[in-house]
């Protein structure tokens, strides 16, 4: 450190107008250091760019050569190059549609009850087994599904369903229970998608301003309908958001997909039948591929699957931010 | 409210001679019933409310409980030394390990932060010291852009971007891909870590004559570090069991390799190939590289942990 930068050097500058103090002129390194925070800052929306842009050139082909048939045929042959992502697609849907339907109960239980419910001493230990489950890797979920859920699911969960229950006289839980399945992914991102769940709920919960239980309170509800009437409704947008955001998780979700599903280009009504994703679509075919044409067709499931990422979470981030922008503008 | 108040207090007033007493009307007493019996039942929904919520609460941990469980029965019993230190062995041949895929994923991590920490620090920064400003919230958003994208899209950018170029497959393009996932993440919590610095340290600084950048760097970068560190290594615990993005960039190899241009092991790659192979012997393999995994993501989250206590807490006694 030179002696100069530590020592202020104050000098008065006369301008003709009231004195100005000035500490020694810009110096050489500002320029550099904002610079060099800018160029880090600018970064981050030229990679989103490059990775568009990349993925669209090498899908551009597909697109051009299938058009929208590309999103609604069903029809997936490499060998004959042609290429109909129909399956993927609803498999994605589906197995995320799963998901939710069993996480945002489970997820929103957990959260109310660590907010509002749960003595203090539990509130932590509870939130951070919770908040663990996203810190288990995604290919140590398909290997737990694979000789844990698989064989439970063949075994007692699957005829139960189908025959004790008499399910089976419906479309969704008919056909042979051979594990591998729409419900095995759902059931697996379930488990995977509901610590974000949980974890965005949680803190628009505890962003609710306590006026809002109080007065419900004192106007002689019990615990559970000041919760029902009063935090809900104020957290609904934000808890929405939270479950939006575990969509874009499931959507994209990989490897104990690709692991559970059956991999099959199938549109089965049955959950009990094999599917596919559109993650695991890429994640099973993209090292095999020889041709050009069958690379640019997985690389345009893959663009499509980034468009809709994008979306959800773009309509995720909206929601949760209004909540946090109206709790902050009652509490100013 | 308070007019019920009033009111009652009329009552209390008027009521020394039996004559004024007014007596409830057999509408009122039916109503006061009807409370009663509607208090039973709210009541009792709460009750049951707070039951069925206490039982999300114990499903919603009962899957990590089951998981662990099974990782470090399946895992610990078949983990020893030689899964460290031995290489894969062919089918049939017992006694294989996983030292190449432990080294590369070493390797990998120490790519990955090498390349994400710079770029997620220095956005940070930037978001926090430029907060409100177009290009702020263009970034902002952007990272949680990037944030939310599936790893699998990472996977086929980096290859197209990395790998398709060269030629081959490489634990570079494999170290890229995880790092570009690790920025968001470092960019946000290093925004929020340096917007916690108090604003007089910055202002003394920049009294006693330092210049904006050495206030940046020594003053504000340092008092933040702690927090910027525990924010990389959580990171880096998020993508170290990361497959996906490796499926096609670092792509697994079956040979000790250390070279960063070269295709190279990785252990969630490993775990995938052995899980869903046909042989009981990698099955258990993949248990115990699984229980390995987890452990060094466990390692690297509770020095992350104590990385901020140490730092946070010290004196309150937490």
């Amino acid at each position: 450190m030179s002696e100069s930068s530590l020592v202020p050097t104050l000098e008065v500058v006369e301008n003709g107008e009231p004195t100005v103090f000035r500490i020694h002129g810009r110096h050489v390194g500002d320029g550099i250091y904002q610079g060099a925070i800018t160029f880090f800052a600018v970064c981050i929306p030229l990679l989103v760019a490059l990775i568009a842009v990349e993925i669209a050139i090498a899908g551009w082909p597909t697109f051009r050569h299938f058009g929208l048939s590309f999103l609604t045929s069903s029809d997936w042959d490499p060998v004959k190059k042609r290429f109909g992502a129909a399956p993927a697609i609803y498999g994605t849907l589906v197995s995320s549609a799963i998901a939710l339907l069993l996480a945002t109960p489970l997820a929103l239980g957990v959260s109310v009850f660590l907010s509002e419910f749960a003595p203090h001493w539990l509130r932590q230990p509870v939130g951070f087994l919770v908040d663990l489950l996203a810190a288990i890797p995604s290919v140590v979920y398909g290997l737990w599904g694979i000789f844990v859920l698989l064989p439970l699911l063949r075994d007692p969960v699957m005829p139960f369903l189908r025959d004790t229950l008499g399910l089976g006289n419906t479309p969704f839980f008919s056909g042979p229970a051979y594990g591998p399945s729409m419900l095995a992914a759902g059931i697996i991102l379930a488990i995977m998608v509901l610590p974000y769940i949980a974890s965005v709920s949680r803190e628009v919960l505890l962003a609710v301003p306590r006026a809002q239980r109080e007065a419900a309170m004192a106007l002689g509800a019990t615990r559970w309908e000041a919760i029902w009437r009063a935090v809900l409704p104020y957290a609904k947008s934000g808890i929405i958001g939270g479950v939006i955001l575990g969509l874009g998780r499931a959507l994209g979700e990989t490897m104990a997909v690709t692991m559970l599903i059956g991999n099959r280009q199938e549109i089965s009504a049955s959950l009990f039948a094999p599917g596919y994703t559109m993650a695991s679509l890429i994640a099973n075919e993209f090292s095999e591929a020889s041709s050009d044409a069958h690379l640019s067709a997985l690389m345009a499931v893959g663009f499509t699957l980034f468009v809709i990422t994008i979306v959800v979470n773009a309509i995720a981030r909206w929601l949760v931010w209004r909540v946090s922008r109206s709790a902050s503008g009652q509490a100013a | 409210m308070a007019g019920m108040a009033r009111e009652s207090q009329r009552q209390r007033a008027g009521g020394m001679t039996a004559a004024t007493v007014q007596r409830p009307s057999a509408r009122q007493r039916a109503v006061s019933e009807r409370t009663r019996r509607g208090l039973g039942r709210r009541r009792a929904v709460n009750a049951a409310m707070l039951g069925l919520l206490a039982l999300a609460a114990v499903i919603a941990v009962l899957p990590l409980i089951f998981i662990l469980t099974y990782l470090l029965v399946r895992g610990a019993g078949s983990l020893d030394l030689n899964f460290f230190t031995h290489m894969p062995e062919p089918v049939g041949e017992a006694g294989g390990g996983m030292a190449n895929a432990i080294a590369g994923t070493m390797i990998i991590i120490v790519i990955a932060a090498a390349f994400g920490l710079p770029i997620g620090v220095g956005a940070g920064i930037y978001l926090a010291e430029h907060r409100g400003t177009w290009l702020a919230n263009t970034v902002r958003f952007l990272s949680d852009v990037l944030n939310g994208l599936p790893s699998i899209v990472m996977g086929i950018f980096a290859w197209q971007f990395l790998v398709r170029p060269v030629g081959h497959f490489s634990a570079l393009s494999g170290g890229v891909a995880l790092g570009v996932m690790m920025i968001p993440m470092i960019a946000r919590t290093t925004e929020e870590m340096v917007r916690v610095v108090p604003v007089s340290l910055r202002e003394a600084a920049l009294a006693l004559g330092y210049a904006r950048w050495r206030t940046g760097l020594t003053i504000v970068l340092r008092t933040a570090s702690a927090g910027i560190v525990t924010g990389a290594l959580v990171a880096l615990a998020r993508v170290a069991g990361e497959t996906a993005p490796l499926l096609f960039t670092a792509f697994g190899n079956q040979f000790w390799s250390t070279s960063i241009t070269q295709p190279i092991a990785a252990l969630p790659l490993q775990i995938f190939s052995y899980a869903i192979s046909p042989y009981d012997d990698w099955h258990r393999l993949a248990w115990a590289g699984a229980l390995v995994l987890i452990a060094l993501i466990l390692v690297i989250s509770i020095v992350a942990r104590v990385a901020t206590r140490a730092r946070f807490n010290t004196g309150s006694g937490d």
